[in-house]
């Protein structure tokens, strides 16, 4: 019988708070932290908005606690706030043996991107080119925190830090770890912003997911990062939710595009269900991966309704909080999702006005309070088909 | 924790591709960057249109999954999972380069598509059609053994026959040079052995494409028996390594005199390669020794080219001169430790023994 997995820590930091405080009182107060790009160095400076967290890397380091110097990115600070929180929450005092699992798609490219040309060229910037890699900042991370246990990064684009989650869980029911920090980070990125801005997906303005007159994703920052125990190593701590359920299956249409009828999101979210051994009437809310592209909330809306007929629960995006965190998406919605949970309310679907015509529902738009949440789903898709669906449980 | 490997497929500096064969004649390579030899015949794997919008390594990747499926007579795997250090180079180093040409406008859409790492899994799964769970791994020189501790976590599960994982590291000529600037590799040409050899300091620039089928059954197609793996994520010296490495062998309860062939990760670097020699006299005095990144180059995911060696000794019975740095008397090989690190960081060791 494998052990039941207990989430006792939640560390988070994006655009609307920089600890797991700070994000619940934005989130009970329906707040978006979407607005004018004015840090990250771009061109599209004053004509896109994003999800970015206003403060400058040096400011990062000093609610990190640690030093600025060649080599440590945005991509680390951001990770390394998430992970201090989340381990002084859990009350973890046997950090070295934790287990260390990132989900991270940017990676070390924050830099890269900057200086590239010098990489080519001199020698000024060599500490950032052993930085670029996917798997820099869990290592500087893990050093950071003290940890020295089983390390690995996930990078399945968006879908990196729900499958980092997955694994941990996991590696706690098969015996192979008692406590698994789990969860992603990425920064704000030219690189990105760019790629999106090329496939035409990023709405200008602030994105209205499952709106008819939807019209892109407006990117995000930040990282999460939860403390993840075998039921028998958590004696006495609060227990923030169980893990119950997680899947992933492919979609297998497209590179990028999701297939028209939600194939891989629909066997995901199916998977998760049987495997948490719940009834699709159980689930009290559905934190949708719901990025306001045409095609991604289309998928995903027909998926659900697939999946859960008439009788469809409370969904919402909160993408419109936050942007969309990319590998940090799932980590920073598992997080929503226990602010939730705990807060027995449901997180708005901000900017939702008219309900798209393929869909026969409409998601929360505005906060719901008082609600008995039993189960919540939340799905997380990436490129390359790959859907991820988890699922949290109260205790 | 065991895996069959019933099937192989390798895209590597060596002539690798070709199952029927084992190193028949090596490969030498003195410019100091160790370049896959590709297969001339794609189009029997690949449909030419989409041939030319793949990038090298995807193509290749890809080619060596279809290879090792088709070795193991399996048609959609219940799994992919790969490992990549640095994922699709080419195509992110294209998006990267074009953000700075065109000044964040009008850019190509297709490198900035294909450079997340996980390209090349998802690839896979499009083309077979495949919905099974998929996922990519990228943590320096312990990507691909993040890859196979998942699988073989899915082995334990009854769902779950046959795992298709690959590692796979490609090497471009702008990577050359940021490697080169910082002094990666070695500044006068070596081959073959030499490198290993050498007594100087760096390495060689290597690339591969190794793609394994694991299963939780034994059938007829057996190359070996992948019984454990084990990353460490510290700082290690040479108490810390035997140690582990004891350790690891006690788990497995399999005794050190008992391991007939260990296969070191020896880069060429004098530094770094040291402690393989002592770690491994003295542990195992009476094994045969092997390298292979004379063969392959280093790389993040090199630890599957030794996998894929070690399987292939395993099965044949008969380890190639031309890896062999410590022969030991006759016998029958049974049991193959590799070891391996990635510039002093990543230790992994993976456990093989022959199919019973």
């Amino acid at each position: 019988m494998s052990p039941k997995v207990y989430v006792t820590g939640c560390g988070m930091i994006s655009s609307i708070g920089n600890s797991f405080a700070e994000t619940e009182r934005s989130v009970l107060a329906s707040q978006s932290g979407i607005g004018p790009i004015t840090l990250l160095e771009t061109g599209y400076r004053n004509r896109l908005v994003a999800g970015e967290i206003k403060h400058p890397d040096n400011e990062l380091a000093e609610m990190a606690g640690m030093t600025l110097k060649p080599g440590i990115t945005r991509t680390t600070l951001l990770g390394a706030i998430a992970a201090k929180e989340a381990i002084f929450q859990a009350g973890i005092t046997d950090i070295k043996d934790l287990t260390f699992i990132s989900g991270t798609t940017v990676g070390g490219m924050v830099a890269t991107e900057k200086y590239y040309p010098d990489f080519l060229s001199n020698d000024t910037r060599n500490a950032f080119i052993e930085s670029h890699d996917c798997g820099d900042s869990t290592v500087r991370i893990a050093e950071y925190s003290g940890i020295k246990g089983y390390l690995s990064t996930i990078n399945t684009a968006c879908s990196s830090s729900a499958n980092a989650i997955m694994l941990g869980t996991r590696l706690i029911k098969s015996g192979k770890a008692k406590r698994v920090l789990a969860g992603g980070v990425d920064a704000l990125s030219k690189f990105t912003l760019n790629g999106f801005n090329t496939l035409m997906i990023v709405d200008p303005n602030p994105c209205k997911p499952f709106d008819e007159n939807r019209n892109g994703l407006n990117l995000g920052e930040g990282a999460g990062f939860l403390v993840l125990e075998a039921e028998e190593a958590v004696a006495g701590k609060e227990i923030l939710c169980e893990i119950t359920g997680y899947s992933n299956a492919n979609d297998a249409y497209h590179q990028t595009a999701l297939s028209p009828d939600g194939r891989g999101a629909f066997l995901a979210m199916k998977a998760a269900l049987e495997k948490a051994g719940l009834n699709p009437g159980e689930i009290s809310y559905i934190n949708a991966h719901g990025t306001a592209t045409q095609n991604n909330d289309l998928s995903e809306g027909i998926a659900i309704e697939r999946l859960f007929g008439s009788k469809i629960p409370f969904v919402s995006s909160t993408k419109p909080m936050t942007g969309h965190l990319l590998g940090a998406a799932g980590a920073i919605e598992a997080g929503i999702s226990i602010v939730a949970m705990k807060r027995r309310i449901i997180p708005p679907n901000l900017n939702f006005k008219t309900r798209m015509k393929e869909l026969g529902f409409t998601p929360v738009s505005t906060i719901v309070q008082n609600v008995d949440i039993r189960h919540i789903m939340s799905n997380s898709f990436g490129f390359g088909g790959n859907n991820t669906t988890l699922i949290f449980s109260k205790v | 924790m065991t895996g069959y490997i019933i099937g192989t497929g390798n895209i590597s500096p060596q002539e690798t591709y070709d199952n029927t064969v084992f190193l028949r004649e090596s490969a030498y390579h003195s410019s100091g960057r160790f370049m896959c030899i590709e297969p001339a015949d794609y189009e029997k794997f690949i449909d030419p249109k989409l041939l030319r919008r793949m990038s090298r390594l995807i193509r290749m990747s890809y080619t060596a999954a279809r290879i090792c499926l088709e070795d193991a007579g399996i048609t959609v795997p219940d799994a992919i999972i790969t490992g990549s250090g640095m994922g699709c180079l080419e195509d992110t180093e294209r998006f990267l380069s074009a953000i700075y040409q065109n000044d964040e406008k009008l850019l190509p859409p297709t490198p900035f598509i294909q450079s997340t790492h996980n390209t090349i899994g998802a690839q896979i799964a499009l083309m077979l059609q495949c919905t099974n769970y998929n996922m990519t791994y990228s943590q320096r020189g312990i990507s691909f053994e993040n890859a196979l501790t998942d699988a073989f976590m899915l082995l334990n599960e009854p769902e779950y026959k046959n795992v298709l994982v690959g590692g796979f590291d490609e090497m471009t000529d702008n990577q050359m040079i940021l490697y080169n600037r910082l002094g990666y590799y070695k500044k006068e040409p070596v081959s073959g052995m030499n490198l290993i050899r050498s007594g100087t300091a760096g390495t060689a620039a290597g690339e591969g494409n190794t793609f394994f089928v694991l299963s939780s059954q034994q059938s007829e197609n057996c190359y070996a028996i992948i019984r454990d793996v084990m990353t460490i994520s510290q700082a290690t010296d040479e108490s810390f390594v035997k140690d582990r490495m004891l350790e690891f062998l006690r788990e497995n309860r399999i005794p050190a005199k008992e391991i007939d062939l260990c296969i070191g990760g020896f880069s060429g670097d004098v530094n770094s390669d040291l402690i393989y020699h002592k770690v491994f006299n003295d542990l195992f005095p009476d094994s045969a020794i092997a390298g292979f990144k004379h063969l392959c180059g280093e790389y993040h995911t090199a630890s599957a080219f030794a996998v894929w060696l070690a399987a292939k000794i395993l099965k044949h019975n008969e380890i190639p001169p031309a890896v062999l740095l410590k022969p030991a008397p006759v016998r029958t090989i049974k049991n193959i430790l590799i070891w391996n690190h990635y510039r002093n960081q990543s230790d992994s060791m993976i456990l093989l023994s022959a199919c019973c």
